[in-house]
């Protein structure tokens, strides 16, 4: 198992699975944020059971976690490893004439992503960590809302949100439909198609994730 | 035509090398970019200097010996091209080149543009091929009928002439093009079915001990792959191995 | 001058190869663990021979220059591998393969041999099927077939028009899978420098490692040369740039007979030389002939013309124009053999009607080929009222299918259109018929010494036909080679461990070195190339499609003082301690200019003209070759000599049982 794992192929699997992974729960968390612009009520809702059931809470976190965690160790460890592949680099190397920028450095994406998420987790997460646990606050189904409103008032914050998104889209641009290529999809049909949706996709939902945040600013 | 040529040089395996300039006039736009590097040499050992030594043999585009990085790219900017059939009325009087051998842990180089390949022979030996003995009585070749799309299939996946050009142009120098297009070929065949799982298995082993890259899906490889040998390729070794392992 | 002894079984001619196979010695599998054989050179006699070695239990040890076996030339074989299957049920048999080859051949090879060459053609596809070779397919799943010139069936296999690259890689594999147990141990870039005989028989080889200059020995109970052809001794071939006679030629100098040097084959489509720059000629394939037709300028004055760039080919009117073979050979017409369509081109361009600067071209026209096609096409889809503009679109659209990477390449190599102005071809040294003598064993003159391939003198006389090198390799090196060679290994069987510490081998490296050290000694005024195209334009114009004994002649003094000059005033650089290419040019131009002097002798010997030996002295009042079976029916077997024009010949006389001796006739 171990000498699978260390396999490149195998990594190839598992970067390609934990990616369509997160790829769910950002959809996910998409489709829970943007009621925050159409139905308050209801992000008031199901923020409140996605912070307090225990399945989320105790099931479903640690796997995102774990998820997460798998997918940028591993991505970090393949790029070490690739980079000990060419020891002596070019003096000369025409990258773009053969492929896209985001192709060849999904590492920067990642990194600005992850550093992103860092900030994100001290936004939100540490927050309801403390709320819950630290704080034993009571419990306050209404207060999400208003929570989530209040991040988005300085325009800092917001210019590195909206950069940050920018970047995971052209992460995603590469990296959801490249998921498929590394698990053998296109080997069975060309998958022009689900390239094309891949690609609308990892527009989107970042722009979208971008509108929600400067609809929070501007109405503040 | 008048030529500024940047070529590295390096005397052996051990050696430290460097990129030297290397002033050349009187190029002709028919010449092929091995005849532009012959006259080259030949002033050079007219000088008494050594030539700038490179792999070469058929150059007809087939034998998959020559390989230079050229300007940053495998086999220069033509595409589908051999470097041997790349012609130099491809480039400007007044131009400057770089020439580069491949660069990979996998490939290190033996002298100037000479890189040593052998890893891509041992990724062969450990599982491409079909295990059938030599004998006057193998079954009739038309005993066994392949769909021709199928057969089609196999056949471009077979036309790779192991140049390592998918390596040279990899940001990650992986050579998941080359192994694919190999293990596609057998997995398309009914002749190579029976060996599937072990020799994706075993071949992918020797890949990875050779030391070179992981795939991460540009594509550079197919794009600069003088046979235009396609990403499929990959996509079906992937499941393959999947396959293989489970 | 004696005659040589073929040993070629007693018998029925279709029944020599089963009944010899029946009574020759073998070696028992226990045995055949501990005998070591070499084989020098992998393409696809070497690669297909060391791989059945290795499958029967023989050590075997490959050599080759290139850094991979893959790499052989036999890579870029086009058209494809003749076999008498009779897939298409048009008639086609084992004797008609075998009398298609010899009559190809012009009656100059051995009967004997080119039936077992067609006896095995058929297990040749079956082999490479079943090791995976992708052969073109029908859309039943069955394999195709094309035709190829000089024959009247369809039995020609074909991979697109790579069949070689893909033979070579189904040899190559089954090379890797000995290579991977153990069996087959590979020298890659390693170049054999000399034979070591010890007690007459073949023991080993000396050896270069071309990365670090070492000299090694290897020994062995037997050696096997299949190291291809010699047609850059011409330096302009269609051979591949490291295509030396280097590993044939020292086995020549230990004692093996070289035979019948002067057959070489002239192939009639190729790019024609662009400039003094040229390194290497493109072959077109022959099929294009199928479709195109081959003409010249009818007046001199419009030739002069184009020459000179004032006209243009495709502007000339069509009762100006001179399809010549269309003319001399109405019945074949664009379709004759090779060795005639060759020389006709040079007939006309030395009469002052060729079509580039150089003057040494003729046109390959489709226009013809667009507007016949696009008729059919027309009429087909429905398109009755078609402009001749429309027809010739759509004639231009069938012609790509069928031969789009070729347009491709002559576009790539000359920057001209061929589908818009007339293709430019001119025929080049392709293929050498001549090559080591070996006995019906595969065996030559030094005991324990085989050669295959086009290596040795062949089953192809004097001329060879289309797809026919890629099943005389295959069949040599799965079929023929590695069962005959038990019968000279069973006599090995006590020999015990060959020792490479012995006084042959210390002299053989002795011998070695000090020739290195000379080749990096000279006087350093001339580079290797010089000499080499020196001796190219001696060979292509005194030696090439047409010979006169004058030529020869004065060629042979020449090449001598040539290779005089050669040893004393080469330029060689660098060191012999590392990676030296322009020390491996040197070694293998030093040879050439020994085989070139004995190939003009050769010729010069042959009073009659066949195949592709074409002696001015000896045609017909129409310029048609004419041939002498009663005084030349015989192969030149020549026996070493320092000096070649004092080679001494041994003959081995040719007794056709089974086939009549015609004159070819194309009219």
């Amino acid at each position: 198992m171990s000498a699978l794992v260390k396999s490149s192929i195998a990594r190839k699997w598992i970067m390609a699975l934990s990616g369509l992974f997160l790829v769910v729960f950002l959809t996910q968390h998409f489709v829970i944020n943007i009621t925050s612009v159409i139905a308050p009520d209801t992000f008031n809702e199901w923020s409140h059971f996605m912070g307090y059931n225990p399945l989320v809470q105790f099931l479903a976190q640690p796997i995102l976690i774990g998820g997460l965690i798998v997918h940028f160790v591993m991505g970090i460890a393949l790029e070490i490893k690739n980079n000990k592949a060419r020891p002596v680099k070019y003096s000369k190397y025409s990258g773009n004439a053969n492929s896209t920028w985001v192709s060849r450095n999904m590492i920067i994406t990642g990194l600005v992503v992850l550093a992103f998420l860092g900030l994100h987790m001290y936004d939100f997460w540490v927050h309801e960590m403390t709320v819950k646990y630290i704080d034993v606050q009571p419990e306050d189904p209404t207060r999400y809302l208003h929570e989530l409103k209040e991040k988005f008032v300085s325009p800092v914050r917001v210019g590195i949100y909206v950069v940050s998104f920018v970047l995971l889209a052209m992460h995603l641009w590469h990296g959801f439909n490249s998921s498929f290529q590394s698990m053998g999809a296109k080997a069975v049909n060309k998958g022009e198609g689900l390239k094309k949706a891949t690609y609308a996709w990892s527009v989107l939902i970042p722009a979208g994730f971008i509108f929600i945040a400067l609809y929070h600013h501007f109405t503040h | 035509m008048k030529l500024t040529l940047k070529i590295w040089r390096q005397a052996g395996p051990e050696a430290k090398g460097k990129m030297v300039t290397y002033p050349l006039d009187g190029v002709d736009g028919d010449m092929s970019f091995l005849e532009m590097m012959d006259i080259l040499n030949e002033e050079l050992v007219n000088k008494g200097e050594e030539p700038v030594e490179f792999d070469h043999d058929c150059r007809e585009g087939i034998c998959g010996s020559c390989n230079m990085m050229i300007n940053g790219q495998p086999h220069g900017p033509q595409k589908l091209t051999t470097t041997c059939q790349l012609h130099m009325r491809k480039f400007n009087d007044g131009d400057t080149i770089t020439i580069e051998p491949w660069r990979a842990a996998a490939f290190p180089v033996i002298k100037d543009l000479i890189v040593d390949r052998s890893s891509f022979d041992r990724i062969q030996q450990a599982g491409a091929y079909v295990s059938v003995n030599t004998s006057g009585n193998t079954q009739d070749a038309n005993s066994i009928p392949i769909e021709k799309a199928k057969a089609d299939e196999a056949f471009h996946s077979a036309t790779c002439i192991g140049c390592g050009a998918c390596v040279a142009a990899c940001k990650n120098a992986s050579a998941m093009l080359f192994t694919s297009a190999k293990v596609s070929q057998y997995a398309l065949l009914p002749q190579g079915e029976i060996e599937a799982t072990d020799r994706v298995q075993n071949m992918v082993r020797q890949m990875d001990i050779e030391g070179f890259g992981n795939c991460t899906n540009t594509g550079a490889c197919m794009i600069e792959c003088p046979k235009g040998i396609k990403l499929e390729n990959i996509a079906r070794m992937n499941s393959e191995y999947l396959k293989a392992n489970i | 001058m004696s005659v040589l002894d073929s040993k070629v079984p007693k018998g029925p001619l279709a029944e020599k190869w089963v009944n010899h196979k029946n009574h020759i010695n073998l070696v028992n599998p226990a045995n055949k663990r501990n005998i070591d054989v070499i084989v020098v050179g992998t393409g696809l006699a070497g690669g297909s021979a060391a791989a059945t070695l290795a499958e029967l239990g023989y050590n075997v040890k490959t050599f080759c220059y290139n850094d991979s076996p893959r790499r052989a030339h036999s890579i870029a074989a086009q058209g494809g591998i003749n076999a008498a299957k009779n897939y298409q049920g048009d008639g086609d048999s084992n004797f008609r393969l075998f009398y298609d080859t010899i009559k190809g051949g012009d009656y100059r090879s051995r009967e004997a041999n080119v039936h077992r060459l067609a006896e095995v053609s058929s297990n040749i596809i079956d082999q490479c099927v079943a090791q995976g070779v992708p052969f073109a397919r029908e859309y039943g799943g069955l394999l195709d077939n094309r035709s190829f010139g000089g024959v009247l069936v369809s039995r020609t296999f074909y991979a697109a028009g790579q069949t070689g690259q893909q033979l070579l890689l189904g040899a190559y594999s089954a090379l890797n899978r000995q290579i991977n147990r153990g069996k087959v141990t590979p020298f890659n870039r390693h170049e054999m420098l000399d034979l070591v005989k010890v007690d007459g028989k073949a023991r080993g080889i000396i050896a270069r490692n071309l990365v670090t200059g070492e000299i090694e020995r290897h020994g062995a109970h037997a050696v096997v040369i299949a190291s291809g052809g010699y047609g850059n001794v011409f330096f302009l071939s269609t051979n591949a740039m490291g295509s030396n006679v280097m590993a044939a030629w020292r086995t020549h100098r230990r004692g093996a007979h070289f035979a019948n040097p002067c057959y070489t084959q002239i192939h009639p489509t190729c790019i024609p030389v662009s400039g003094e720059h040229q390194s290497k000629l493109t072959l077109m394939s022959e099929s294009l002939r199928n479709d195109g037709r081959i003409w010249v300028p009818k007046n001199l004055e419009d030739a002069k013309a184009i020459r000179e760039g004032k006209l243009r080919g495709v502007d000339l009117k069509e009762e100006d124009r001179d399809y010549y073979l269309e003319r001399r050979y109405p019945a074949f017409g664009n379709l004759v053999p090779r060795d005639v369509a060759s020389r006709a081109a040079k007939e006309r361009c030395d009469a002052g009607y060729g079509v580039n600067k150089t003057g040494n071209a003729v046109y390959l026209d489709f226009a013809a080929s667009f507007l016949r096609y696009g008729k059919i096409e027309a009429l087909t889809s429905g398109h009755k009222d078609a402009s001749e503009a429309e027809m010739i679109a759509l004639g231009k659209k069938v012609i790509e299918k069928k031969y789009g990477n070729l347009f491709d390449m002559y576009m790539n190599i000359t920057d001209e259109n061929p589908y818009e102005v007339p293709m430019k071809i001119f025929p080049a040294v392709h293929y050498t018929m001549g090559g080591l003598w070996v006995d019906y064993n595969l065996q030559t003159t030094v005991p324990g010494c085989f050669a295959a391939g086009e290596a040795n003198f062949s089953d192809h006389g004097a001329n060879r036909l289309g797809a026919s090198a890629l099943m005389q390799g295959l069949a040599d090196g799965y079929f023929v080679l590695p069962y005959t060679i038990g019968d000279y290994l069973a006599d090995e069987i006590r020999t015990g461990p060959i020792s490479t510490e012995t006084a042959e081998f210390d002299q053989a490296e002795k011998d070695t070195r000090a020739r290195i050290e000379k080749l990096m000694n000279g006087a350093g005024v001339h580079s290797v190339d010089y000499y080499h195209k020196k001796l190219g334009l001696i060979m292509w114009n005194k030696c090439g499609m047409s010979r006169n004994e004058t030529d020869l002649k004065s060629a042979m003094d020449e090449i001598a003082e040539l290779r005089a000059d050669f040893w004393k005033n080469v330029k060689v650089p660098g060191s012999a301690d590392t990676k030296n290419q322009e020390l491996e040019k040197a070694g293998r131009v030093a040879d050439f200019l020994e085989l070139g002097e004995l190939f003009a002798k050769d010729a010069l010997d042959r009073n009659e003209s066949c195949g592709g030996h074409f002696r001015e002295e000896y045609q017909t009042e129409e310029g048609e070759a004419l041939r002498d079976d009663v005084n030349y029916a015989y192969v030149s077997a020549w026996e070493y000599n320092e000096n070649p024009r004092d080679a001494k010949l041994h003959k081995e006389n040719l007794v056709f049982e089974n086939v009549e001796l015609k004159t070819r006739s194309y009219k």
